[in-house]
């Protein structure tokens, strides 16, 4: 089992990548590794309760841990209170830690 | 270490820079030594299509005279060992299934992309 | 430093076209605080990051001049990192690829900043703990 940390800094609003990328999250689980999604930039934009935020349901759903970066949050005015079920706002350390401790990290 | 190269951006700059510069790039790691996978995905996986011509670029009498040649510098990585792989789904979505395509390249399903991820010690995605 | 960690990034955005170019300074930040050491191998657009021309300017927009705009240079960021690095016994090794460099005049980069070729990124690579590409599109 290997550990994933997959950033995501776009939007499934812009980009039809972004599902693709959220079902690798979680077929990655499936083939039985640990996997985390970092959303940053506007990748954050999904992780505002109400909206088109089904993605990012099903990823908590499969196993897959969200994490929204505070900074990309607090700067599209998306409070801790506001966020879809299953996200979770986390500073920017989260990634490094995980370069640092070998995760199979991956910019999308 | 063993890393596989994901490269979905395509035609970006490549007229500038007469070829695409990832693609450039994974031949002149893999002069250095590099041990490397490619895996071509979106619109990269036009890139193994033959018959891509973007010969005839000029702007006043400025004329380009080594344009891209990107079928050739996939295949070139093929020559070199490098195992490329094509997302099936991204070429059939494009309508590129049964296009002819260079030889010895692998087609890959996305049910397949986490057994190639795992099979690589670091994915980088250009 | 115990248990001092090495990243690598491969970075390839100009300075100000993409919210990458500072999120990958805000990870490197991270790591400078930390006494990492630091590589980035900076690829085409990338090469421009710590080019010394770079010069403020006013926003007249905002209606402010020059000092009260104190407009973002990125070649200082690097500069602040390679010293916040140091400053926790790590160091930022900052490459440029020359070719990506002659191709867009930027030759005239900050101190410590170094040219470089791709057999400079695996050779960091292979040398680090982990390595992050940040493409561009």
């Amino acid at each position: 089992m290997a550990k994933y940390m997959l950033i995501e800094s776009r939007d499934p609003f812009t980009s039809n990548e972004v599902a693709q990328n959220y079902a690798l999250a979680a077929g990655l689980v499936g083939a039985g590794n640990e996997v985390t999604v970092f959303l940053v930039q506007n990748g954050v934009l999904p992780a505002r309760a109400g909206t088109r935020a089904d993605g990012l349901s099903a990823l908590t759903t499969a196993g897959v841990t969200v994490l929204a970066d505070s900074f990309s949050l607090r700067e599209r005015a998306i409070a801790g209170d506001m966020l879809a079920d299953g996200v979770s706002a986390a500073e920017l350390d989260v990634v490094v830690d995980a370069l640092a401790d070998g995760a199979k990290t991956i910019w999308n | 270490m063993k890393v596989l190269q994901v490269i979905d951006c395509a035609y970006r700059a490549t007229l500038e820079e007469q070829d695409d510069t990832i693609i450039w790039i994974t031949h002149a790691m893999k002069g250095a030594g590099a041990h490397l996978t490619v895996l071509l995905g979106g619109n990269a996986t036009n890139y193994v299509i033959r018959g891509q011509d973007a010969s005839g670029l000029s702007f006043g009498d400025w004329r380009q005279t080594e344009p891209p040649r990107i079928e050739n510098d996939v295949a070139g990585l093929v020559e070199k060992g490098v195992k490329v792989y094509v997302l099936e789904e991204d070429l059939a979505e494009r309508g590129l299934g049964n296009e002819p395509r260079i030889d010895g390249v692998a087609l890959i399903t996305r049910g397949g992309v986490p057994s190639l991820m795992d099979a690589h010690d670091q994915v980088w995605h250009w | 430093m115990a248990d001092n960690k090495t990243l690598t990034f491969a970075l390839m955005d100009a300075p100000y076209e993409s919210a990458r170019s500072t999120t990958a300074f805000r990870m490197m930040d991270i790591a400078a605080r930390r006494g990492y050491d630091i590589n980035v191998f900076a690829y085409e657009g990338a090469v421009c990051v710590p080019f010394s021309k770079q010069a403020p300017h006013p926003n007249a927009v905002h209606g402010r001049e020059v000092e009260e705009e104190n407009h973002p240079l990125p070649k200082d960021w690097v500069a602040a990192l390679m010293r916040e690095a140091e400053k926790n016994g790590g160091k930022l090794d900052w490459v440029n690829c020359g070719l990506c460099v002659d191709e867009r005049g930027v030759a005239e980069a900050i101190e410590g900043v170094r040219r470089g070729t791709p057999g400079d990124l695996w050779q960091m690579a292979g040398d680090s703990d982990n390595t992050l590409v940040i493409g561009t599109r």
